[in-house]
Protein backbone atom coordinates (compact mmCIF):
# COMPACT_ATOMS: atom_id res chain seq x y z
CA UNK A 1 0.00 0.00 0.00
CA UNK A 2 1.74 3.53 -1.51
CA UNK A 3 0.84 6.40 0.43
CA UNK A 4 -0.78 8.16 -2.32
CA UNK A 5 -2.92 5.12 -2.38
CA UNK A 6 -3.91 5.48 1.11
CA UNK A 7 -4.24 9.01 1.34
CA UNK A 8 -6.74 8.67 -1.86
CA UNK A 9 -9.09 6.83 0.21
CA UNK A 10 -8.75 8.95 3.78
CA UNK A 11 -9.95 12.31 1.26
CA UNK A 12 -12.75 9.88 -0.54
CA UNK A 13 -14.11 8.68 2.99
CA UNK A 14 -13.82 12.57 4.06
CA UNK A 15 -15.62 13.79 0.81
CA UNK A 16 -18.29 11.12 1.02
CA UNK A 17 -18.60 11.84 5.17
CA UNK A 18 -19.28 15.47 4.52
CA UNK A 19 -21.55 14.99 1.62
CA UNK A 20 -23.86 12.41 4.10
CA UNK A 21 -23.52 15.11 6.92
CA UNK A 22 -24.59 18.00 4.36
CA UNK A 23 -28.01 16.14 3.81
CA UNK A 24 -28.59 14.60 7.55
CA UNK A 25 -27.10 18.21 9.89
CA UNK A 26 -30.18 20.16 11.07
CA UNK A 27 -28.72 23.08 11.43
CA UNK A 28 -28.24 25.11 7.93
CA UNK A 29 -24.89 26.42 8.71
CA UNK A 30 -23.61 22.61 9.87
CA UNK A 31 -24.75 21.71 6.59
CA UNK A 32 -22.67 24.61 4.96
CA UNK A 33 -19.69 23.58 6.97
CA UNK A 34 -19.86 19.87 5.71
CA UNK A 35 -20.02 21.48 2.17
CA UNK A 36 -16.95 23.11 2.52
CA UNK A 37 -15.36 19.88 3.98
CA UNK A 38 -16.40 18.47 0.65
CA UNK A 39 -14.90 20.63 -1.30
CA UNK A 40 -11.71 20.81 0.30
CA UNK A 41 -11.28 16.73 0.41
CA UNK A 42 -11.83 17.38 -3.51
CA UNK A 43 -9.22 19.75 -3.52
CA UNK A 44 -6.74 17.36 -2.26
CA UNK A 45 -7.99 15.02 -4.79
CA UNK A 46 -7.45 17.35 -7.83
CA UNK A 47 -3.97 17.75 -6.37
CA UNK A 48 -2.76 14.13 -5.81
CA UNK A 49 -3.98 13.80 -9.47
CA UNK A 50 -1.10 16.61 -10.65
CA UNK A 51 -3.55 19.43 -11.08
CA UNK A 52 -2.32 21.73 -8.40
CA UNK A 53 -3.58 24.95 -10.25
CA UNK A 54 -7.26 23.62 -10.28
CA UNK A 55 -7.01 22.61 -7.15
CA UNK A 56 -6.06 26.07 -5.74
CA UNK A 57 -9.05 27.73 -7.69
CA UNK A 58 -11.30 25.51 -6.02
CA UNK A 59 -10.12 26.18 -2.88
CA UNK A 60 -10.66 29.98 -3.70
CA UNK A 61 -13.70 29.99 -5.89
CA UNK A 62 -15.83 27.41 -3.87
CA UNK A 63 -14.33 27.22 -0.25
CA UNK A 64 -13.53 30.32 -0.18
CA UNK A 65 -16.14 32.72 -2.29
CA UNK A 66 -19.01 30.92 -2.90
CA UNK A 67 -19.68 29.14 0.41
CA UNK A 68 -18.92 32.32 2.03
CA UNK A 69 -21.62 33.84 0.62
CA UNK A 70 -23.61 31.07 1.68
CA UNK A 71 -22.71 31.35 5.15
CA UNK A 72 -23.34 35.18 4.82
CA UNK A 73 -26.71 34.68 4.28
CA UNK A 74 -27.10 31.90 6.98
CA UNK A 75 -26.11 34.45 9.12
CA UNK A 76 -27.90 37.47 8.13
CA UNK A 77 -30.97 35.65 8.14
CA UNK A 78 -30.35 33.48 11.53
CA UNK A 79 -31.68 30.82 9.99
CA UNK A 80 -32.65 28.15 12.85
CA UNK A 81 -33.06 24.44 12.85
CA UNK A 82 -34.83 22.69 9.79
CA UNK A 83 -37.87 21.40 10.31
CA UNK A 84 -38.08 17.55 9.38
CA UNK A 85 -41.70 16.34 7.68
CA UNK A 86 -42.25 12.68 6.37
CA UNK A 87 -40.30 11.97 3.26
CA UNK A 88 -42.86 12.29 0.40
CA UNK A 89 -44.12 9.15 -1.09
CA UNK A 90 -42.59 9.75 -4.61
CA UNK A 91 -38.84 9.65 -2.38
CA UNK A 92 -39.57 6.57 -1.09
CA UNK A 93 -41.33 4.23 -3.99
CA UNK A 94 -39.37 5.55 -6.51
CA UNK A 95 -36.36 7.66 -5.50
CA UNK A 96 -34.46 5.10 -3.59
CA UNK A 97 -34.41 2.30 -6.46
CA UNK A 98 -33.73 4.58 -9.23
CA UNK A 99 -30.64 6.05 -7.13
CA UNK A 100 -29.55 2.79 -6.61
CA UNK A 101 -29.65 1.81 -10.00
CA UNK A 102 -28.04 5.02 -11.02
CA UNK A 103 -24.93 4.06 -8.66
CA UNK A 104 -24.55 0.68 -10.12
CA UNK A 105 -24.65 1.76 -13.19
CA UNK A 106 -21.95 4.17 -12.87
CA UNK A 107 -19.91 1.83 -11.12
CA UNK A 108 -20.64 -0.74 -13.99
CA UNK A 109 -19.67 2.17 -16.78
CA UNK A 110 -16.40 2.77 -14.82
CA UNK A 111 -15.33 -0.49 -13.50
CA UNK A 112 -16.02 -1.16 -18.17
CA UNK A 113 -13.28 1.86 -18.71
CA UNK A 114 -11.27 1.99 -16.27
CA UNK A 115 -9.95 -1.87 -15.33
CA UNK A 116 -7.38 -3.17 -17.39
CA UNK A 117 -5.88 0.19 -18.57
CA UNK A 118 -2.97 1.80 -17.55
CA UNK A 119 -3.36 6.02 -17.61
CA UNK A 120 -1.55 7.44 -20.34
CA UNK A 121 1.31 9.98 -19.37
CA UNK A 122 1.47 9.26 -15.87
CA UNK A 123 -1.94 10.77 -14.32
CA UNK A 124 -3.22 9.32 -11.46
CA UNK A 125 -0.25 9.60 -9.84
CA UNK A 126 1.23 12.58 -8.66
CA UNK A 127 4.24 12.21 -10.44
CA UNK A 128 3.40 14.52 -13.15
CA UNK A 129 2.19 18.44 -11.91
CA UNK A 130 0.51 20.25 -14.84
CA UNK A 131 2.34 23.59 -14.92
CA UNK A 132 0.04 26.47 -14.77
CA UNK A 133 1.48 27.77 -17.97
CA UNK A 134 0.72 24.65 -19.94
CA UNK A 135 -3.20 24.84 -18.48
CA UNK A 136 -3.36 28.39 -19.71
CA UNK A 137 -2.15 27.31 -22.95
CA UNK A 138 -4.73 25.00 -23.57
CA UNK A 139 -7.65 27.06 -22.01
CA UNK A 140 -7.06 30.41 -24.13
CA UNK A 141 -5.48 28.43 -27.23
CA UNK A 142 -7.45 24.95 -27.99
CA UNK A 143 -10.61 25.61 -25.77
CA UNK A 144 -10.68 29.53 -26.15
CA UNK A 145 -14.08 29.87 -27.25
CA UNK A 146 -16.02 27.60 -24.76
CA UNK A 147 -14.04 29.46 -21.99
CA UNK A 148 -15.24 33.02 -23.49
CA UNK A 149 -18.62 31.57 -23.94
CA UNK A 150 -18.72 30.37 -20.16
CA UNK A 151 -17.57 33.79 -19.09
CA UNK A 152 -20.43 35.44 -21.06
CA UNK A 153 -22.54 33.22 -19.42
CA UNK A 154 -21.57 34.19 -16.19
CA UNK A 155 -21.53 37.78 -17.10
CA UNK A 156 -25.32 37.52 -18.07
CA UNK A 157 -26.20 36.23 -14.94
CA UNK A 158 -24.64 38.87 -13.05
CA UNK A 159 -26.96 41.43 -15.15
CA UNK A 160 -29.78 39.42 -14.63
CA UNK A 161 -29.57 39.45 -10.77
CA UNK A 162 -28.81 43.18 -10.91
CA UNK A 163 -32.15 43.61 -13.19
CA UNK A 164 -34.17 42.29 -10.16
CA UNK A 165 -32.60 43.15 -7.79
CA UNK A 166 -33.45 46.97 -9.33
CA UNK A 167 -36.91 46.47 -10.27
CA UNK A 168 -38.54 47.82 -7.12
CA UNK A 169 -37.09 51.24 -7.66
CA UNK B 1 19.26 7.21 14.25
CA UNK B 2 18.08 4.74 11.34
CA UNK B 3 14.99 6.62 10.76
CA UNK B 4 16.34 9.69 10.60
CA UNK B 5 19.09 8.97 7.96
CA UNK B 6 16.26 6.90 6.20
CA UNK B 7 13.88 9.92 6.31
CA UNK B 8 16.02 13.08 5.84
CA UNK B 9 13.69 14.59 3.92
CA UNK B 10 10.58 14.18 6.16
CA UNK B 11 12.98 14.92 9.00
CA UNK B 12 14.51 17.95 8.18
CA UNK B 13 11.12 19.50 6.84
CA UNK B 14 10.02 18.57 10.48
CA UNK B 15 12.45 20.60 11.94
CA UNK B 16 12.31 23.48 10.00
CA UNK B 17 8.94 23.37 10.76
CA UNK B 18 9.77 23.67 14.34
CA UNK B 19 12.11 26.52 14.02
CA UNK B 20 9.77 28.41 11.97
CA UNK B 21 7.13 28.09 14.69
CA UNK B 22 9.03 29.00 17.75
CA UNK B 23 10.25 31.94 15.86
CA UNK B 24 7.03 33.00 13.84
CA UNK B 25 5.36 32.59 17.96
CA UNK B 26 7.87 34.32 20.09
CA UNK B 27 7.69 37.20 17.22
CA UNK B 28 4.07 37.49 17.75
CA UNK B 29 4.28 37.74 21.35
CA UNK B 30 6.78 40.90 20.68
CA UNK B 31 4.64 42.40 17.98
CA UNK B 32 1.85 42.96 20.98
CA UNK B 33 4.78 44.69 23.00
CA UNK B 34 6.19 46.60 19.53
CA UNK B 35 2.63 47.92 18.72
CA UNK B 36 2.06 49.10 22.29
CA UNK B 37 4.85 50.98 22.34
CA UNK B 38 5.01 52.74 19.39
CA UNK B 39 1.35 53.45 20.04
CA UNK B 40 2.10 55.12 22.89
CA UNK B 41 5.67 57.28 21.43
CA UNK B 42 2.71 58.13 19.33
CA UNK B 43 0.23 59.70 21.95
CA UNK B 44 3.06 61.17 23.50
CA UNK B 45 2.65 57.84 26.64
CA UNK B 46 5.59 55.64 27.83
CA UNK B 47 3.69 52.38 27.19
CA UNK B 48 4.40 48.98 28.84
CA UNK B 49 7.08 50.17 31.22
CA UNK B 50 7.25 48.16 34.90
CA UNK B 51 7.63 44.27 33.47
CA UNK B 52 10.73 43.95 32.90
CA UNK B 53 13.34 46.32 31.53
CA UNK B 54 11.64 48.69 28.88
CA UNK B 55 8.38 46.26 29.61
CA UNK B 56 10.24 43.24 27.66
CA UNK B 57 8.07 41.10 29.93
CA UNK B 58 4.73 42.24 29.02
CA UNK B 59 4.10 39.88 26.77
CA UNK B 60 4.89 36.50 29.19
CA UNK B 61 2.99 38.31 31.66
CA UNK B 62 0.11 38.78 29.30
CA UNK B 63 0.47 35.18 28.10
CA UNK B 64 0.34 33.39 31.83
CA UNK B 65 -2.67 35.94 32.55
CA UNK B 66 -4.63 34.72 29.47
CA UNK B 67 -3.56 31.57 30.29
CA UNK B 68 -5.26 31.60 34.03
CA UNK B 69 -8.27 33.23 33.11
CA UNK B 70 -11.52 31.15 33.49
CA UNK B 71 -12.62 29.85 30.35
CA UNK B 72 -16.14 30.83 29.37
CA UNK B 73 -19.01 29.63 27.35
CA UNK B 74 -21.92 31.51 26.73
CA UNK B 75 -25.09 29.72 27.33
CA UNK B 76 -26.98 28.31 24.30
CA UNK B 77 -23.62 28.94 22.11
CA UNK B 78 -22.78 26.10 19.63
CA UNK B 79 -20.30 24.09 21.71
CA UNK B 80 -18.37 22.45 18.66
CA UNK B 81 -18.05 25.62 16.43
CA UNK B 82 -17.28 28.04 19.14
CA UNK B 83 -14.04 26.08 20.23
CA UNK B 84 -13.47 25.00 16.14
CA UNK B 85 -13.42 29.17 15.23
CA UNK B 86 -10.58 30.42 17.14
CA UNK B 87 -8.19 26.56 15.87
CA UNK B 88 -9.08 27.80 12.35
CA UNK B 89 -8.53 31.43 12.69
CA UNK B 90 -4.80 30.56 14.58
CA UNK B 91 -3.52 27.58 12.61
CA UNK B 92 -4.79 29.02 8.62
CA UNK B 93 -2.95 32.06 9.62
CA UNK B 94 0.24 29.90 10.89
CA UNK B 95 -0.09 27.67 7.86
CA UNK B 96 0.29 30.61 4.93
CA UNK B 97 4.16 31.08 7.04
CA UNK B 98 5.31 27.69 5.63
CA UNK B 99 4.94 29.13 1.96
CA UNK B 100 7.20 31.90 2.61
CA UNK B 101 10.87 32.15 1.30
CA UNK B 102 13.38 33.94 3.77
CA UNK B 103 16.91 34.16 1.68
CA UNK B 104 17.84 32.42 -1.21
CA UNK B 105 21.15 30.87 0.64
CA UNK B 106 21.35 26.77 0.89
CA UNK B 107 21.53 25.82 4.32
CA UNK B 108 22.92 21.97 6.09
CA UNK B 109 20.25 20.45 8.11
CA UNK B 110 21.58 16.71 9.43
CA UNK B 111 24.03 16.69 6.15
CA UNK B 112 20.72 17.68 3.78
CA UNK B 113 21.05 20.74 2.04
CA UNK B 114 17.53 22.38 2.03
CA UNK B 115 16.32 25.83 1.49
CA UNK B 116 15.53 28.44 3.59
CA UNK B 117 11.34 27.80 3.24
CA UNK B 118 9.22 25.07 4.35
CA UNK B 119 6.84 24.19 1.39
CA UNK B 120 8.90 25.69 -2.01
CA UNK B 121 5.84 25.22 -4.31
CA UNK B 122 4.93 25.65 -7.76
CA UNK B 123 2.20 28.02 -7.14
CA UNK B 124 2.76 29.22 -4.04
CA UNK B 125 0.83 32.64 -4.30
CA UNK B 126 -2.53 30.76 -4.99
CA UNK B 127 -1.65 28.84 -1.98
CA UNK B 128 -1.34 31.56 0.09
CA UNK B 129 -4.69 32.79 -1.47
CA UNK B 130 -6.32 29.79 -0.61
CA UNK B 131 -5.56 29.23 2.73
CA UNK B 132 -6.40 33.40 3.63
CA UNK B 133 -9.82 33.21 1.50
CA UNK B 134 -10.32 30.10 4.28
CA UNK B 135 -9.63 32.36 7.19
CA UNK B 136 -12.64 34.31 6.74
CA UNK B 137 -14.53 31.49 8.51
CA UNK B 138 -12.51 31.74 11.56
CA UNK B 139 -14.16 35.67 12.34
CA UNK B 140 -17.67 34.43 10.75
CA UNK B 141 -18.39 31.19 12.80
CA UNK B 142 -17.01 32.66 15.75
CA UNK B 143 -19.38 35.78 15.41
CA UNK B 144 -22.61 32.94 15.12
CA UNK B 145 -21.56 30.23 16.91
CA UNK B 146 -21.39 33.06 20.14
CA UNK B 147 -24.84 33.24 19.90
CA UNK B 148 -25.12 37.09 20.83
CA UNK B 149 -25.84 39.88 19.00
CA UNK B 150 -22.76 41.75 18.76
CA UNK B 151 -20.70 39.12 17.89
CA UNK B 152 -23.31 38.14 14.81
CA UNK B 153 -22.91 41.76 13.57
CA UNK B 154 -19.46 41.79 13.73
CA UNK B 155 -18.78 38.14 11.93
CA UNK B 156 -21.84 39.63 9.41
CA UNK B 157 -19.47 43.04 8.81
CA UNK B 158 -16.26 41.07 8.66
CA UNK B 159 -17.70 38.56 6.06
CA UNK B 160 -19.00 40.85 4.08
CA UNK B 161 -15.81 43.56 4.35
CA UNK B 162 -13.39 40.40 3.57
CA UNK B 163 -15.32 39.31 0.56
CA UNK B 164 -15.28 42.49 -0.77
CA UNK B 165 -11.51 43.62 -0.47
CA UNK B 166 -10.53 39.93 -1.55
CA UNK B 167 -11.36 41.03 -4.89
CA UNK B 168 -9.58 43.97 -5.11
CA UNK B 169 -6.54 42.05 -3.16
CA UNK B 170 -6.08 39.52 -5.85
CA UNK B 171 -6.56 41.63 -9.15
CA UNK B 172 -4.14 44.05 -7.71
CA UNK B 173 -1.50 41.10 -7.56
CA UNK B 174 -2.14 39.79 -11.06
CA UNK B 175 -0.28 43.29 -12.06
CA UNK B 176 2.96 41.32 -10.51
CA UNK B 177 2.30 38.15 -11.73
CA UNK B 178 1.82 38.98 -15.43
CA UNK B 179 5.22 41.22 -15.01
CA UNK B 180 6.96 38.20 -13.43
CA UNK B 181 5.08 35.35 -15.67
CA UNK B 182 5.69 32.94 -12.34
CA UNK B 183 3.02 32.21 -9.47
CA UNK B 184 7.15 30.76 -7.41
CA UNK B 185 7.33 33.05 -5.13
CA UNK B 186 11.39 32.51 -5.46
CA UNK B 187 11.08 32.68 -9.08
CA UNK B 188 9.40 35.92 -8.41
CA UNK B 189 12.35 37.60 -6.10
CA UNK B 190 14.57 36.23 -8.60
CA UNK B 191 12.67 38.36 -11.55
CA UNK B 192 13.46 41.64 -9.39
CA UNK B 193 17.11 41.43 -8.92
CA UNK B 194 19.36 44.09 -10.75
CA UNK B 195 18.87 47.71 -12.10
CA UNK B 196 16.82 49.44 -14.86
CA UNK B 197 18.80 49.81 -18.19
CA UNK B 198 18.45 53.90 -18.64
CA UNK B 199 17.66 54.36 -14.40
CA UNK B 200 20.69 52.53 -13.58
CA UNK B 201 20.58 53.55 -9.37
CA UNK B 202 17.32 52.19 -9.30
CA UNK B 203 16.57 48.17 -8.45
CA UNK B 204 14.06 46.57 -11.00
CA UNK B 205 11.38 45.92 -7.92
CA UNK B 206 7.63 45.45 -8.88
CA UNK B 207 6.80 48.29 -6.60
CA UNK B 208 7.91 50.95 -9.61
CA UNK B 209 6.16 49.66 -12.72
CA UNK B 210 3.32 48.40 -10.01
CA UNK B 211 2.96 51.65 -7.57
CA UNK B 212 -0.66 51.55 -7.95
CA UNK B 213 -1.11 47.85 -7.51
CA UNK B 214 1.15 48.13 -4.17
CA UNK B 215 -0.79 50.78 -2.83
CA UNK B 216 -4.18 49.03 -4.02
CA UNK B 217 -2.32 45.43 -2.45
CA UNK B 218 -1.28 47.41 0.65
CA UNK B 219 -4.83 49.19 1.55
CA UNK B 220 -7.12 46.23 0.88
CA UNK B 221 -4.46 44.13 2.69
CA UNK B 222 -5.22 46.19 5.75
CA UNK B 223 -8.67 45.74 5.40
CA UNK B 224 -8.47 42.22 4.73
CA UNK B 225 -6.63 41.93 8.41
CA UNK B 226 -9.36 43.98 10.07
CA UNK B 227 -7.03 46.69 11.36
CA UNK B 228 -7.72 50.40 11.95
CA UNK B 229 -8.75 52.13 9.88
CA UNK B 230 -11.08 49.30 8.64
CA UNK B 231 -11.36 48.02 11.73
CA UNK B 232 -15.20 47.34 11.65
CA UNK B 233 -15.57 44.08 12.95
CA UNK B 234 -14.41 45.11 15.96
CA UNK B 235 -15.35 48.87 16.46
CA UNK B 236 -15.95 48.97 20.24
CA UNK B 237 -17.91 51.97 20.59
CA UNK B 238 -20.62 50.16 18.31
CA UNK B 239 -19.91 46.26 18.87
CA UNK B 240 -18.18 46.04 22.14
CA UNK B 241 -15.16 44.04 20.55
CA UNK B 242 -17.16 42.47 17.81
CA UNK B 243 -16.69 38.99 16.82
CA UNK B 244 -14.53 38.24 19.76
CA UNK B 245 -16.81 39.60 22.23
CA UNK B 246 -17.50 36.61 24.42
CA UNK B 247 -14.25 34.79 24.09
CA UNK B 248 -12.26 34.76 26.94
CA UNK B 249 -8.92 33.09 28.47
CA UNK B 250 -6.27 31.23 25.48
CA UNK B 251 -9.43 30.94 22.89
CA UNK B 252 -9.54 35.21 22.83
CA UNK B 253 -5.57 35.13 23.10
CA UNK B 254 -5.58 32.90 19.87
CA UNK B 255 -7.95 35.73 18.07
CA UNK B 256 -5.35 37.86 19.13
CA UNK B 257 -2.14 35.82 17.63
CA UNK B 258 -4.20 35.50 14.98
CA UNK B 259 -4.58 39.07 13.91
CA UNK B 260 -0.33 39.90 14.31
CA UNK B 261 -0.08 36.24 12.42
CA UNK B 262 -2.25 37.77 9.79
CA UNK B 263 -0.76 41.19 9.57
CA UNK B 264 2.76 39.19 9.17
CA UNK B 265 1.74 37.73 6.12
CA UNK B 266 0.40 40.39 4.59
CA UNK B 267 3.61 42.09 5.24
CA UNK B 268 5.60 39.07 3.72
CA UNK B 269 3.70 39.08 1.16
CA UNK B 270 4.03 42.58 0.20
CA UNK B 271 7.92 42.61 0.57
CA UNK B 272 8.52 39.65 -1.73
CA UNK B 273 5.69 40.83 -5.11
CA UNK B 274 6.72 44.37 -4.97
CA UNK B 275 9.37 44.98 -2.73
CA UNK B 276 12.23 42.36 -4.05
CA UNK B 277 12.11 39.94 -1.00
CA UNK B 278 15.22 39.16 0.15
CA UNK B 279 16.95 41.19 -2.38
CA UNK B 280 19.59 44.62 -1.11
CA UNK B 281 18.56 47.69 -2.76
CA UNK B 282 22.20 48.33 -3.23
CA UNK B 283 24.90 47.04 -5.48
CA UNK B 284 26.35 43.71 -5.46
CA UNK B 285 29.81 45.59 -5.55
CA UNK B 286 29.36 47.48 -2.29
CA UNK B 287 30.73 44.08 -0.55
CA UNK B 288 31.02 45.86 2.50
CA UNK B 289 27.36 45.92 3.07
CA UNK B 290 27.42 42.14 4.52
CA UNK B 291 28.80 43.38 7.55
CA UNK B 292 25.43 45.60 8.35
CA UNK B 293 23.65 42.95 10.20
CA UNK B 294 26.51 41.98 12.71
CA UNK B 295 26.85 45.97 13.24
CA UNK B 296 23.45 46.44 13.27
CA UNK B 297 23.51 43.93 16.10
CA UNK B 298 26.70 44.59 17.44
CA UNK B 299 25.57 48.64 17.73
CA UNK B 300 22.18 47.23 19.51
CA UNK B 301 24.35 45.40 21.71
CA UNK B 302 26.48 48.14 22.81
CA UNK B 303 23.77 50.38 23.23
CA UNK B 304 21.74 48.31 25.48
CA UNK B 305 24.90 47.70 27.64
CA UNK B 306 24.76 51.58 28.22
CA UNK B 307 21.77 51.12 29.17
CA UNK B 308 22.18 48.93 31.19
CA UNK B 309 25.09 49.94 33.06
CA UNK B 310 23.43 53.84 33.64
CA UNK B 311 20.13 53.57 33.58
CA UNK B 312 18.62 50.43 34.73
CA UNK B 313 18.09 49.38 37.93
CA UNK B 314 17.22 46.12 39.85
CA UNK B 315 15.96 42.85 38.09
CA UNK B 316 15.88 45.33 34.78
CA UNK B 317 19.21 45.91 34.70
CA UNK B 318 20.15 41.82 34.97
CA UNK B 319 17.61 41.57 32.43
CA UNK B 320 19.62 43.68 30.07
CA UNK B 321 22.86 42.38 30.93
CA UNK B 322 21.75 39.00 29.84
CA UNK B 323 19.98 40.70 26.45
CA UNK B 324 23.13 42.87 25.47
CA UNK B 325 25.36 39.78 25.85
CA UNK B 326 23.09 37.90 23.68
CA UNK B 327 22.94 40.40 20.81
CA UNK B 328 26.95 40.44 20.96
CA UNK B 329 27.02 36.87 20.84
CA UNK B 330 24.88 37.05 17.38
CA UNK B 331 26.54 39.87 16.36
CA UNK B 332 29.98 38.22 16.57
CA UNK B 333 28.39 34.75 14.46
CA UNK B 334 26.90 37.20 12.32
CA UNK B 335 30.74 37.62 11.77
CA UNK B 336 31.65 34.02 10.91
CA UNK B 337 32.72 33.39 7.15
CA UNK B 338 29.74 30.04 7.68
CA UNK B 339 27.02 32.51 8.48
CA UNK B 340 27.61 35.97 7.13
CA UNK B 341 26.46 34.81 3.03
CA UNK B 342 23.44 33.00 5.06
CA UNK B 343 22.33 35.79 6.76
CA UNK B 344 21.96 38.25 4.20
CA UNK B 345 18.80 37.49 2.81
CA UNK B 346 16.59 37.03 5.73
CA UNK B 347 18.05 40.24 6.85
CA UNK B 348 17.06 42.10 4.20
CA UNK B 349 13.61 40.56 3.89
CA UNK B 350 13.09 41.00 7.76
CA UNK B 351 14.16 44.36 7.14
CA UNK B 352 11.60 45.39 5.18
CA UNK B 353 8.43 43.28 6.23
CA UNK B 354 9.75 45.48 9.65
CA UNK B 355 9.11 48.32 8.08
CA UNK B 356 5.79 47.47 6.81
CA UNK B 357 4.73 46.28 10.19
CA UNK B 358 5.58 50.11 11.54
CA UNK B 359 3.31 51.24 8.99
CA UNK B 360 0.67 49.24 9.93
CA UNK B 361 0.93 50.19 13.43
CA UNK B 362 0.87 54.04 12.69
CA UNK B 363 -1.96 54.15 11.03
CA UNK B 364 -3.26 52.66 13.69
CA UNK B 365 -1.85 55.80 16.16
CA UNK B 366 -2.97 58.24 13.22
CA UNK B 367 -6.10 57.05 11.58
CA UNK B 368 -9.84 56.93 12.06
CA UNK B 369 -12.23 54.50 11.73
CA UNK B 370 -14.41 54.52 8.55
CA UNK B 371 -18.01 54.19 8.81
CA UNK B 372 -19.74 50.73 7.48
CA UNK B 373 -20.84 52.78 3.82
CA UNK B 374 -17.94 54.24 3.29
CA UNK B 375 -16.03 51.64 3.47
CA UNK B 376 -18.18 49.31 1.24
CA UNK B 377 -18.12 52.38 -1.11
CA UNK B 378 -14.31 52.71 -0.92
CA UNK B 379 -13.79 49.14 -1.59
CA UNK B 380 -16.31 48.41 -4.49
CA UNK B 381 -16.04 51.99 -5.77
CA UNK B 382 -12.96 52.71 -5.63
CA UNK B 383 -10.27 49.87 -4.87
CA UNK B 384 -11.52 47.75 -7.13
CA UNK B 385 -12.08 50.23 -10.64
CA UNK B 386 -8.23 51.41 -10.40
CA UNK B 387 -7.05 48.16 -9.75
CA UNK B 388 -8.98 46.75 -12.68
CA UNK B 389 -7.56 49.26 -14.67
CA UNK B 390 -4.12 49.03 -13.34
CA UNK B 391 -4.40 44.97 -14.50
CA UNK B 392 -5.77 46.32 -18.10
CA UNK B 393 -2.98 48.75 -18.13
CA UNK B 394 -0.49 46.29 -17.30
CA UNK B 395 -1.31 43.81 -19.60
CA UNK B 396 -0.98 46.01 -22.77
CA UNK B 397 2.06 47.26 -21.39
CA UNK B 398 3.36 43.93 -21.86
CA UNK B 399 1.68 42.95 -25.10
CA UNK B 400 2.77 46.33 -27.17
CA UNK B 401 6.17 45.43 -27.94
CA UNK B 402 4.65 42.10 -29.28
CA UNK B 403 2.30 43.66 -31.28
CA UNK B 404 4.53 46.22 -32.85
CA UNK B 405 7.14 43.32 -33.83
CA UNK B 406 4.99 40.75 -35.29
CA UNK B 407 3.25 44.03 -37.23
Amino acid sequence: MSLPFILFFVFALISVGGALLLILAREPIHSALALILVMMSLAVLYLMLGAEFIAAVQIIVYAGAIMVLFVFVIMLLNAGTEERTDFSKIAKYAGLPLGIFLLLELAHWMAHSLIGKTPANGAGSANVMVSTRDLSMQLFQKYLFPFEATSILILIAILGALVLAKRDE
Amino acid sequence: MEFVTQHAVLVVSVVKIVILLFLTLTTLAYLTWFERKVVAHIQSRWGPYYVGAHGLLQPLADGVKFLFKEDLTPPGADKFLYILAPFLALSLALTTIALIPFGPATIKILGQPTQLIVANVNIGLMFVFAITSIGVYGVALAGWSSNSKYPLLGGLRSSAQMISYEVALTLSVVGVVLLAGTLNFSEMVGDQSGYYRYLPFLPRWHVFPQCIGFLCYFTSAIAETNRVPFDLPEAETELVAGFHTEYSSFKFAMFFMAEYANMLTVSFLATILFLGGWLSPFPETWTFLQYLPAVALLGLGIYLGYDAAVVARGIARIQLIVITFGALVLGALCLLPAVMPVIQGPFWFLLKVGCLIFFYVWTRGTLPRFRYDQLMSFGWKLLLPVSLANLVGTALWIIFPLLVKHG
